[in-house]
């Protein structure tokens, strides 16, 4: 009797622990930034490109990497649906389940999924060599699509697996043909989930150094056309991060604030629209 | 043909049916009649869902399955090279345990199988949906909420808009796989009330694990054990007078 009491309260014990660390690091990593990244925040950060360069400049701001961020993950998640989309369909809805093609999309995705992004940058940087590109915008978004695709695909894909299947019958037996049923029915009762797994995707695009790195570059500027480098707000913490100046450094902490107000936004956002599509699905 | 033969509309052929090694469906034949409401029984797992599922080709997007014989839908093979699949299962209204409202209004669930095949203007639509909802009983209910999610009504509501959603692609045929089951006893009145009235139009098939449910509604009986058909009829023989000891056993209740 004893002994079971004690398990009781030894796994009590354990699990109110970890989800102790959770939310503890929450904190203090929201507490890191704010308390050394506030006060090197000003309005010149948001609206201003860096003077001096962004390695040793203390004046400007860092609107380069904010508007090269917003192009680079935008771009890179079009792109990325553009391929995402008409996979989830064929897998779910064309291809039968338990062929072969199905089996090594699936395995495919999930094997991509656990390569390290700098793997894909140094990927990203052999391909743009090969197509005779330089470091571009260009050249960042399809480095960072392949590296969101297996994100953006598998949730989309568990998403798809969920709908179900008395549902597509449905469409069917109305004597709609498979696109009309994974158009017009199945991609709307799965909306939110594929609503929230492509600003998953736009999240870890606009969140990732190692792969922009070697491909998109970094500039002082901002980017006009895809063939320009481009400034990334990831980058941008490295670099003032190793800086010799201290002044410098601290603003680094203001990036990285402005990079998790915006990856807060993001989410905040696919809740919303979750509830948002939710109204029509079952 | 003689004169007392009845007129078939779905017509059998040594159909048979695997899911891959499980053999569940063995040579069935049988005529299903035109305009008359014939109901399936038989025990949990004995096919009535495959049967009912290879009459509209459903059971083809089940993965691993073989489907030998014919099937007949006014003297034309479905399963035969040329047979246009959005075209037979047009020609069929199916209703399933739990109703299946698709992810949008209730106007557009109506509108959605019509749109698809061909009809586009607005002012035809509107009479349509009115039409079928009102073919269904809803239509009172729904009138002012056209446009909110089909989702929010009650699960008996789901399964009348259902049945006008069938019914508005304009099928010969409406398939019901225990279409009652889910719903509370006056939903359920309500559903098999309009299966008496549109068997008059319809040819009408449906599973049901009630023999009473065929008893007060079905023309005719199909009982079904472990893959095959044991015995049909009409409900009065099959169901008051069954022949087949199987029959004996499933109807006085010792199978079940
Ligand atoms: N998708 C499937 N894959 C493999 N076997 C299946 C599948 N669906 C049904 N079966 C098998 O086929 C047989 C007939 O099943 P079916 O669903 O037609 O029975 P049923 O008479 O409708 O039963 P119930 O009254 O429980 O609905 C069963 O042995 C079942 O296990
Ligand atoms: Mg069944």
């Amino acid at each position: 009797m004893k002994k079971r009491k004690i398990e009781e309260l030894i796994f009590n014990i354990i699990m109110r622990v970890s989800a102790f660390i959770i939310f503890g690091s929450l904190i203090a990593i929201s507490a890191t930034i704010l308390i050394k990244g506030v006060p090197a925040m000003n309005l010149d950060m948001i609206t201003k490109t860096p003077s001096g360069g962004f390695f040793l400049g203390k004046e400007g701001g860092i609107l380069n990497a904010i508007i090269g961020s917003f192009y680079l993950s935008v771009g890179a998640t079009i792109f990325a649906l553009m391929i995402c989309i008409p996979v989830v369909i064929y897998i779910n809805v064309y291809a039968s389940e338990n062929s072969k093609i199905v089996h090594y999309t699936r395995l495919s995705l999930d094997i991509l999924y656990g390569i390290p992004s700098i793997v894909f940058g140094a990927f990203g940087f052999v391909l743009m060599l090969f197509l005779g590109m330089h470091v571009s915008l260009l050249a960042g978004m399809i480095t960072v699509g392949l590296l969101i695709i297996p994100i953006i695909a598998r949730t989309m894909d568990e998403v798809m697996r969920q709908v179900p299947v008395e549902l597509k019958e449905a469409s069917y037996s109305l004597g709609a043909t498979k696109w009309e049923t994974a158009s017009k029915v199945l991609l709307k009762q799965a909306l939110p989930g594929l609503a929230t797994a492509s600003l998953l995707g736009l999240g870890r695009a606009i969140g990732d150094a190692a792969s922009v790195m070697f491909t998109t570059g970094f500039t002082d500027n901002i980017p006009h056309s895809l063939q320009d480098p481009a400034a990334t707000l990831p980058l941008a913490i490295f670099f003032q991060l190793s800086s010799p100046i201290a002044e410098v450094r601290d603003r680094a902490y203001a990036a990285a604030l402005i990079l998790t107000v915006i990856i807060f936004a993001i989410s905040l956002i696919s809740r919303i629209l979750i509830k948002r599509f939710s109204k029509n699905t079952l | 043909m003689t004169s007392s033969t009845i007129k078939s509309h779905i017509s059998i052929k040594d159909l048979n049916m695997h899911y891959g090694k499980n053999h569940a469906l063995k040579n069935i034949s049988i005529n299903i009649p035109d305009k008359k409401l014939t109901a399936i029984i038989g025990p949990s797992g004995c096919g009535k869902t495959t049967l009912l599922k290879t009459f509209n080709r459903l059971i083809e997007n089940v993965d691993g399955t073989n489907i030998t014989g014919e099937v007949l839908v006014d003297g034309e093979n479905i399963y035969g090279k040329n047979a246009d699949v959005t075209n037979i299962r047009k020609k069929m209204g199916l209703l399933n345990q739990r109703p299946t409202p698709l992810p949008m209004s209730i106007y557009d669930n109506i509108a959605f199988g019509m749109s698809i095949h061909g009809i586009k203007q607005k002012g035809v639509l509107n009479e349509k949906v009115e039409h079928f909802l009102r073919v269904a009983s809803l239509w009172d209910e729904v009138k002012d909420r056209l446009h909110s999610p089909a989702a929010r009504l009650s699960i008996g509501q789901q399964q009348r808009l259902c049945l006008a959603r069938g019914l508005a692609v304009e099928p010969e045929i409406i398939l019901g796989d225990e279409p009652t089951s889910a719903l509370d006893p006056i939903s359920t009145k309500h559903i098999e009330q309009k299966f008496v009235e549109l068997k008059e139009q319809y040819t009408i098939v449906m599973v049901t694990h009630i023999l009473r449910q065929a008893r007060r509604i079905a023309d005719y009986v199909i009982f079904m054990y472990l893959g095959e058909i044991i015995e049909h009829g009409p409900t009065e023989m099959v169901l008051g007078n069954p022949q087949h000891q199987l029959t004996k056993d499933y109807v006085g209740g010792a199978i079940s």
